[in-house]
């Protein structure tokens, strides 16, 4: 066994013993320090072969953002999560049940899997070589190129998600008071202050 | 290269471009106080490229190296899709803003969902297929809980989304089974790699992606979030629900089942033949408990797209072109139907009950006989157009020998027609107490008066609609 076949062993295990314990996990800010642990490892295995891109992308953004973002979730929601996981530990038994069947039945489709004739013309080979271009190109070309048209579908999705959550939780408060830098500045005395005749026994 | 692609997605570009600098002139200026002519402006843009669809593009056309066709069916069901949005924008445009609804983000977000669908119908790719699919669907989930304030309409919205993403999680499961088996997610790949007939694992990815699609027609066993979704959201957003979007769907499952998976019809033709049967009669059995009339209309929508999944199940190249006339006709009278009960009113607020409706003919003659045409036309009564279309769909059927599946079709019809006669019922023979006011705003009644004379006027002459569709269905089976 290589260091390469041993780098490969270590990242799997840790990455299913990782993915386990994100489920497991009864604090859930240890299953978010869990799904990091999972990211991270992943990542390790998108290293071992060859792309290297996709690695970081998967550190920068996975780690970096989200698991981030889910950590803050976590702390700032006042979530029972011991109450969740009591509602749904009733519904295991039924929820085994019909994993374990589907997993049968998917261990029949996938024992007897045939590919069709003539795959290998079909499947091509869209990117070029490793050791011709490195994959950051690669991808580029791929993307912006051949997937141009659903780059930029992908980007209408994300300008909808970004319109939603908008729409649904944007408000125009107008019963509060906001700074307004420039009025404060241009106040003077004269604005500040007003001076009445307060006619005796009427007051204002 | 590019710059023909470009000009064959032109429609859906001009759309998008339009969404984006309708956003941005409305934050910049006065924002929602613009939304009523922006959904002016969206409805006449709609309109205007359904026109533009309907009247040029001759030929099959291929963009981006196949991801995209532009073909008659695609062309088709644009149109359908492109006239019903713009109606519908229109005609729920007085209910949104008296409710204080109208938001510029609704013209827009309503545009966006329709060029997913525009992408939907003319997919050559499952990538295609999955990314129109998404953008129609994250938009109809923001719409559908605009009511922000009312739990009812978050719920609507929560449930929809979620039981969205369940069945975009079962879609591109399948999807991936299939490329598995055919190496390549293009449509004319996988209908080659499906030459030498269908191997267990492409049953298996066919399977997931018609649950995953079915979900969306609302077809029934996954039909659960359709009365709860239908009720808790807006009225015109119910209504473009049961519109567009159906025909989308439609049209998604037919360019599947033929450009796809042509070459194994026997193996999904059994799928959709049994989803027809389900659906007709749980629609037709479910509604007639139901007091509400947008829940009534949604148990009536799965009915009706039983009805059009009858005509895919032929699997025949009559079967399509009958789906597609039925899907027509089966819009334009919800636009109808809904542009009335957007005017249910009784003292200044919304009412949906059916009970509300007791004795309107004897206020409203005019508007009860429009509405009367109407529902004699959904529940297929001769001779308005709804028998017309399911006539085509049932034909279509014994013709392609599924002669079980007619006889059951019209049984169930048989039983629907009784909530649908039980609101004309209600209207001339019920006490005229609690009735609902009847004030109709000008858009909504254009519009109910309009479904209603298509439904008697069309009988005589559907102006081409009916060649057009064999043409469109002459395109995609093959």
């Amino acid at each position: 066994m290589g260091i390469a076949d041993f780098t490969f062993y270590l990242f799997a295990v840790t990455t299913i013993v990782a993915g386990l314990l994100v489920v497991v996990s009864r604090s859930p800010v240890h299953s978010v320090l869990w799904l990091i642990l999972a990211f991270l490892s992943s990542a390790g295995l998108f290293v071992l072969i060859g792309a290297e891109f996709v690695a970081m992308l998967l550190i920068i953004v996975y780690v970096g953002a989200v698991a981030v973002l889910f950590l803050f979730v976590v702390m700032m929601l006042d979530v029972d999560f011991a109450e969740l996981k009591a509602e749904m530990s009733r519904y295991i038994p039924v929820a085994g049940l019909i994993g374990v069947v589907i997993l049968m039945q998917l261990s029949m489709a996938y024992s007897e899997w045939q590919f069709s004739e003539g795959i290998d013309a079909r499947l091509g080979n869209p990117a070029p070589a490793i050791d011709e271009t490195h994959n950051t190109a690669a991808l580029g070309a791929l993307i912006y190129d051949q997937y141009f048209l659903l780059f930029q579908l992908a980007g209408l999705i994300l300008l909808v998600a970004m319109i939603g959550a908008i729409v649904l939780t944007l408000r125009h408060r107008t019963d509060i008071k906001r700074q307004n830098v420039l009025a404060q500045m241009y106040r003077n005395p004269a604005k500040a202050m007003e001076r009445k005749d307060v006619k005796p026994g009427q007051g204002l | 290269m590019f710059g023909s692609d470009i000009a064959i997605l032109l429609p859906e570009i001009v759309l998008a471009v339009f969404a984006m600098l309708g956003l941005l002139a409305a934050v910049y200026t006065s924002g929602d106080g613009k939304a009523p002519l922006l959904v002016w402006l969206s409805a006449g843009l709609l309109a205007l490229i359904g026109l533009y669809i309907a009247f040029t593009g001759v030929g099959v056309e291929q963009a981006f190296g196949g991801m995209v066709v532009n073909d008659g069916f695609a062309r088709f069901a644009k149109v359908v899709i492109l006239l019903a949005a713009a109606a519908i924008l229109l005609v729920g445009k007085d209910f949104l803003k008296r409710d204080g609804l109208l938001r510029f983000e609704y013209p827009m977000l309503i545009v966006l969902a329709t060029v997913g669908m525009m992408v939907m119908v003319s997919a050559g790719d499952l990538m295609t297929l999955y990314m129109g699919l998404e953008l129609q669907s994250l938009s109809l989930y923001v719409v559908a809980s605009m009511r922000r304030d009312s739990v009812r309409s978050t719920e609507a919205g929560l449930k929809y989304f979620v039981l969205g993403a369940l069945s975009s999680g079962l879609l591109l499961y399948g999807a991936s089974l299939t490329y598995g088996f055919a190496g390549t997610t293009s449509f004319a790949g996988i209908i080659e790699a499906a030459e030498g007939g269908a191997s267990l694992g492409l049953i298996f990815g066919l399977v997931f992606m018609f649950a995953g699609l079915a979900f969306k027609v609302s077809a029934v066993p996954f039909h659960m979030w359709t009365p709860d979704v239908y009720e808790g959201a807006p009225t015109p957003v119910t209504a473009f629900f049961a519109t567009a979007p159906k025909m989308a769907g439609i049209g998604l499952l037919a360019r599947l089942g033929h450009d796809a998976f042509g070459g194994v019809v026997g193996d999904w033709q059994q799928i959709v033949a049994l989803l027809a049967v389900l659906s007709m009669f749980l629609g037709a059995i479910a509604a007639i408990g139901q007091t509400d009339i947008k829940r009534l209309m949604a148990y009536s929508s799965i009915t009706h797209m039983g009805f059009a999944l009858m005509g895919l199940a032929a699997g025949t190249e009559q079967g399509v072109s009958a789906m597609l006339i039925y899907m027509a006709i089966y819009v334009t009278m919800n636009i109808g139907a809904f542009a009335f009960i957007m005017s249910m009113e009784k003292d200044g607020r919304h009412v949906t009950n059916t009970s509300s409706l007791n004795g309107f003919a004897s206020k409203e003659p005019t508007k009860a006989l429009a509405i009367m045409v109407l529902m004699f036309s959904l529940a297929g009564v001769p001779p308005l157009l709804g028998f017309f279309g399911k006539y085509a769909v049932l034909f279509a059927a014994v013709d392609a020998g599924l002669m079980l599946v007619a006889i059951l079709g019209v049984i169930a019809s048989v039983i629907g027609a009784f909530y649908y006669l039980r609101i004309v019922y209600f209207m001339y023979f019920g006490e005229p107490r609690e009735g609902i006011d009847g004030k109709m705003g000008a858009l909504s009644y254009v519009g109910l008066v309009a479904a209603a004379a298509i439904m008697v006027f069309g009988v005589f002459n559907l102006f081409g609609v009916d060649s057009l569709a064999e043409a469109a269905a002459a395109t995609l089976v093959r």
